[in-house]
């Protein structure tokens, strides 16, 4: 990172889409807003590598698509050598399109099947005013030979070509501009093995000689570690860790990115290594949890200093209040009443019969029973009072460790002694993020 | 006797454009409670072999010609009254998509209840009982109350658990699953091929696993069949195939996946693409492809045999390694020189990330 | 050749594979003549195939015949002359042909109806003449079902375009641009879906007179709704698809986008469509001369014909309303075989039919 402006500079990017909603609701302005994109900033220098990974619904696509405004962002900005482009106009806009550029994930979708290969290229060519005449047929044949194409195919529809191939020739559409940027929204993860590499391989040749930049989308981490420079972990529409491979695979981690890191196979029969299993899936991005979002998922959610809990303890009584938040246990199903509902429902939750703490027993005891009268909000409210804990209220801001900047409070100095001064967080992180501009999504709202 | 033998198996599909051999001679075998994993890129005729056992090629394929012995029976002369009987009963299957695989119209608990009723004969009390059992033990919370939902209200990870469930639900000697985890974000992956695992070694099932991935099948199987253009290339217990593989396709396949910890700048690859099926090349089908590829490559097409010995191999009985590469039987001049190399055993400690000094962090 | 001196792990990236070098395959010359071809011969696009597809559905291209040989028999049946406001060559006959065997507004000289036998057609001359037979004024029934044609075979086209020209443009804008612009159209569309069909048909006539324009006029009315909401639906999905993105990205404008990437991706369907209902334009109009707001009763198109003999068949006078009614069975079955064979066309999946023989001889 030299200390001149990068390429691509993105601070405080947000997209909220409109739920799904009816024509009624759409009158009576009764919307629910998903935040697919929640205050992210990142940047990119020239000839580097960004990789931004994320299970699916993360909001990773729609970074990649905001940052080049084919959707609108809905706040935030972007400068590209400088330039907020959110500010252009559609005319300026245009231009722009020429050094910005994107390659798709489905190379069967990614390009009109009733037009040929020469029309695909020709038309990026076209609307640019580029070539034309017999310069532009060897414009197209010298892409095609770039990407590792025959040039003699050009008069060919997308339909006979393999997903390797449309994937070399989505490239070379992108390339018919010589942007300097290029968007790369899950290149490889529709193809075979063999021709991911030969892809990866085409488009590190493409950097190294051309100096293009990338953004490159993946939910394969190992993809991404082969391929970027940087790379940003993203959970629920916020960066979670980001910072160099190396910095990312070493400790300090985010939970999240140890989770995702040790859940990919490895390809050797011999490893075995600690899979760290995240319980249920994704919580909707309609809906999001407060404080930090990974908090429901988390194996590492800090604890109350005010109470001992073992780790096991302390999660399953996290379980016990994400599902009393949800209403999401089924008490009538239980074929018990009083003491024996009670250690049915232990059981289901995975709650020791007795927790190590006496203060926190009585506790959980009280929010059991509130749980078997079904009184889920009183259970939820009890539990979220007295078990303080910063995950759930404060929401992490990116912050400089030893490697990378990563959002999670486990690396706050404030919250080093447990969760007892929970005021700590939001005014004045205790770090700088030197020449890292636009340092932390300070949250949306 | 093995409880899955396939002998010779041939499918053809007879197209417009030509005949497609998605099969050629396949054999092999399956023990009871053995993982056996299929491997190979798309068309490599993988997912052939579980819908012929099944017996569920639909027009223009056909078998052509083999056997499919489940435990001793030819499953290729049975009637439709016997097929109907085995299939989700003692052999059933796991689809890739869960969202489709599931009917959007039915609640999970009756879908799964309506396999037991019929493959067990129980009455609707009891199917449901053991439909909330099989539910809970693939691991989906309040079973009972979410027998009733339907398919939409779950999440694709939960959708592939009821998928599961419906296969488990009549305790099937054998499952096949086709690309179970593909859809999957990784760390549902982790959750589901756990699950596979847990009631693989529980209910003592074997299981076909057909998938792309070699980290799945490396942490997964006990025996793999790479397959290349409709062939198997090479059969042998997983980690002779990922530590010391014998057939090029397989080295390529092995040399092409970027690994974390890998600090080499390029991968390697494999160059051109697979032949699609119609129109093979002569003799050895990878030959176009193979870097260890001499003349008599594209004259004679090589069998599978064992690697040690150079004799025709025998899959349904032996478990040796056994590879498709005139390599083996002395036919071919040079040597397939690649070296597989395994860090931190010849030369310790190649600095990986997990053991990179992490620098650059604070000087800036 | 087993591990036996690898030993469990928690390392990642242990093992790497060396020396399968591409390069030798890429710099040898090819061991044998095959070559890594393409999936299929060169250059043809998907509407080469679909034709391929329809040539081979003989149903189909017997419905093609069947409208191609009415539709010259309407042409050739009597001269055309273009209309004396045309320029330079007003009252020129530009189609001499007439094959028709009588003037089919030419009255025989005994007025009435006379049956259709061969022997009329051997006894009478010039051969041919009434085949058919007669109708109540001793007009030629065949010659008047053939120039009949004209009326009736180009209001099915012509309305059918024409409410092509209304439905898709409308269709595309609401698809593409969604928002109050679709909103708006779509309820207008929901609106006049409401009317049931005939009713609408004889509304608008029943404002602007009886005549040949004001039928078509009537029929594209209600005709262009099933287009805007078949191609709007269409467009929702295509506009999805990576290609409309990297058009955008690239810098296209909004009109090329639609009609160089959206509207030839979303046509298919709304061919389909219109096919078929040019068989149902020809029916409604009909139905409409029928009941007595069509053309004028002098004319010979056939749903006038039929109204014009309502009585006859009571009476026993069979053919003078069982041959127009043959032509619009005739034409409307043919254009229903031809729109069934465009569908199977582009849609190649449709027509495999699934045997439950797992796939065994």
């Amino acid at each position: 990172m030299s200390g001149s402006e990068p390429l691509l500079r993105v601070e405080g990017l947000e997209k909220y889409y409109e739920s799904e909603s009816d024509f009624i609701d759409r009158l009576l302005g009764r919307q629910k807003e998903v935040k697919a994109v929640d205050g992210v900033s990142f940047e990119i220098n020239e000839g580097e590598t960004l990789g931004l990974v994320g299970e699916s619904g993360c909001g990773k696509s729609s970074i990649g698509r905001s940052v080049l405004r084919l959707r609108e962002p809905t706040a935030g900005s972007v400068y590209f050598k400088g330039q907020d482009i959110t500010t252009l106009s559609d005319s300026e806009l245009r231009d722009l399109r020429k050094e910005m550029q994107i390659i798709f994930q489905n190379p069967q979708s990614s390009l009109n099947p009733r037009l040929t290969v020469n029309d695909i290229i020709g038309e990026a060519l076209d609307i640019h005013g580029i070539e034309g005449g017999v310069s532009r047929d060897a414009r197209i044949k010298e892409l095609l030979e770039r990407v590792g194409l025959n040039a003699s195919h050009a008069n060919r529809y997308p339909h006979e070509f393999s997903g390797g191939q449309l994937q070399r020739i989505g490239i070379a559409r992108a390339l018919a501009v010589d942007p300097g940027f290029i968007v790369c929204d899950e290149p490889v993860s529709a193809l075979d093995v063999s021709v991911q590499a030969q892809i990866l391989n085409l488009l590190e040749d493409l950097q190294d000689e051309l100096g293009i930049a990338y953004l490159f989308i993946a939910h394969d981490l190992s993809v991404v570690e082969h391929i970027a420079d940087q790379i940003a972990v993203m959970y629920l529409g916020k960066i979670a860790e980001i910072g160099t491979p190396e910095e990312l695979f070493a400790p300090p981690q985010h939970p999240y990115t140890e989770a995702l890191l040790s859940a990919i196979p490895e390809p050797d029969p011999l490893w075995e290594g600690d899979r760290i299993l995240l319980e249920g899936s994704v919580p909707s991005p309609i809906d999001p949890p407060s404080g930090c979002k990974f908090h429901t998922r988390c194996p590492r959610v800090i604890p109350p200093s005010d109470y001992e809990f073992e780790q096991e303890e302390w999660r399953a009584v996290m379980s016990l209040r994400h599902r009393a938040r949800e209403a999401d246990i089924a008490v009538e199903t239980f074929d018990a009443e009083g003491a024996e509902l009670t250690a049915a429902l232990r059981e289901e939750l995975d709650l020791p019969s007795a927790l190590s703490d006496p203060e926190a027993e009585q506790v959980v005891q009280e929010a059991l029973r509130s749980v078997a009268d079904e009184a889920f909000a009183d259970a939820e409210r009890l539990l979220s009072e007295t078990f303080e804990t910063p995950c759930t209220t404060d929401e992490p801001v990116l912050r400089r460790t030893d490697a990378g900047r990563v959002a999670c409070h486990l690396f706050d100095p404030a919250y080093e002694n447990g969760a007892s001064d929970g005021t700590a967080a939001g005014d004045g992180p205790t770090t700088s993020d030197g020449t890292s501009a636009g340092s932390a999504p300070s949250g949306g709202d | 006797m093995a409880m899955l033998e396939v002998q010779d198996l041939n499918v053809r599909f007879y197209t417009d454009d030509g005949v497609v051999k998605a099969t050629d001679d396949l054999s092999y075998r399956i023990e009871a409670g053995e993982r056996f994993g299929v491997v190979g890129e798309s068309g490599a005729g993988k997912s052939v072999t579980s819908l012929a056992l099944m017996r569920l090629i639909d027009e223009p394929g056909v078998i052509e010609s083999g056997e499919i012995r489940f435990k001793g029976e030819n499953i290729l002369e049975m009637d439709e009254e016997e097929m109907r009987s085995l299939r989700g009963n003692e052999i059933a299957m796991i689809f890739q998509d869960a969202g489709t695989a599931l009917n959007p119209s039915y609640t999970v608990g009756e879908q799964i209840s309506e396999a037991i009723r019929y493959h067990l004969g129980l009455d609707e009390a009891a199917a449901r009982e053991r439909a909330i059992e099989t539910l809970e033990s693939v691991g989906i919370p309040s079973a009972a109350e979410r027998y009733s939902d339907y398919p939409h209200e779950f999440s694709g990870g939960m959708q592939q658990r009821v998928v599961i469930a419906i296969a488990l639900s009549c305790d099937p000697d054998l499952i096949i699953a086709d690309e179970p985890t593909t859809a999957l974000d990784v760390t549902i992956e982790a959750q589901i091929l756990e699950l596979l695992e847990d009631v693989a070694t529980e209910f003592d099932t074997a299981i076909q696993l057909i998938t792309h991935d070699l980290g799945v099948v490396a942490e997964f199987c006990d025996r793999v069949m790479v397959m290349y253009a409709g062939h198997p290339v090479e059969m042998a217990p997983v980690e002779d195939v990922y530590y010391d593989p014998q057939h090029p396709y397989t080295v390529g396949l092995m040399s092409s996946i970027p690994r974390i910890g890998d600090d080499r700048d390029r991968l390697q690859t494999i160059p051109g693409r697979m032949p699609d099926l119609i129109e093979m090349p002569p003799g050895c089908n990878f030959h176009p492809r193979c870097p260890y590829a001499e003349e008599s490559c594209t004259r004679v097409e090589p069998r599978l045999v064992d690697v040690e010995t150079g004799d025709p191999a025998d899959p349904i009985n032996s478990d040796a390694q056994t590879a498709a590469c005139l390599a083996h039987t002395g036919e071919l001049t040079g040597e397939l020189d690649y070296e597989v190399t395994v860090q931190g055993e010849d030369a310790p400690t190649e600095s990986g990330p997990a053991s990179g000094t992490s620098t650059g962090a604070n000087d800036r | 050749m087993s591990s036996e001196t690898s030993q469990r792990t928690t390392e990642r990236g242990r093992i790497r594979v060396s020396g399968f070098d591409v390069d030798r395959v890429e710099s040898r010359d090819p061991l044998s003549s095959w070559e890594p071809d393409l999936q299929s011969e060169a250059g043809r696009g998907r509407l080469e195939y679909a034709w391929e597809r329809f040539k081979r559905n003989r149903l189909a291209l017997f419905g093609a015949a069947t409208i191609g040989l009415m539709v010259l028999l309407a042409m050739f049946s009597r001269p055309i002359q273009l209309p004396g406001s045309f320029p330079v060559l007003a009252g020129q006959t530009v189609q001499p042909l007439s094959l028709a065997p009588a003037d089919p507004a030419n009255q025989d000289v005994i007025t009435g109806y006379r049956e259709p036998t061969l022997e009329n057609v051997l006894t009478w001359p010039p051969t041919g003449l009434y085949l058919f037979g007669a109708d109540w004024a001793g007009r030629d029934i065949l010659s008047r079902v053939m120039y009949g044609g004209r009326w009736s075979l180009s209001i099915g086209f012509i309305a059918v375009a024409m409410a092509l020209l209304v439905g898709i443009p409308l269709g595309s804008i609401a698809g593409y641009y969604g928002g109050k612009v679709d909103e708006l159209i779509m309820r207008i569309v929901d609106m006049l879906y409401a009317f049931p069909f005939i009713v609408l048909a004889i509304a608008v006539i029943a404002v602007l007179g009886r005549g040949y324009w004001e039928m078509i006029l009537a029929l594209v009315v209600v005709g262009w709704l099933p287009y805007a909401r078949i191609i709007r639906g269409e467009i929702l999905s295509v506009k999805e698809n990576e290609y409309v993105t990297a058009a955008k990205a690239l810098g296209s404008r909004d009109r090329s986008i639609i009609t160089r990437h959206i509207l030839p991706n979303a046509m298919a369907p709304v061919i389909v469509q219109a096919t078929l209902s040019i068989g149902t334009t020809v029916l409604v109009a009909a139905a409409l001369g029928f009941i007595g707001l069509g053309l004028s009763p002098a004319s010979a198109e056939w749903g006038v014909m039929l109204n014009v003999e309502q009585d006859a068949i009571a009476r026993g006078r069979w053919w003078a309303g069982l041959f127009p009614g043959l032509a619009i069975f005739a034409f409307v079955m043919a254009i229903n075989l031809v729109g069934d064979g465009v569908r199977d066309a582009f849609d190649p999946q449709g027509d495999q039919t699934d045997t439950d023989t797992g796939g065994l001889r």
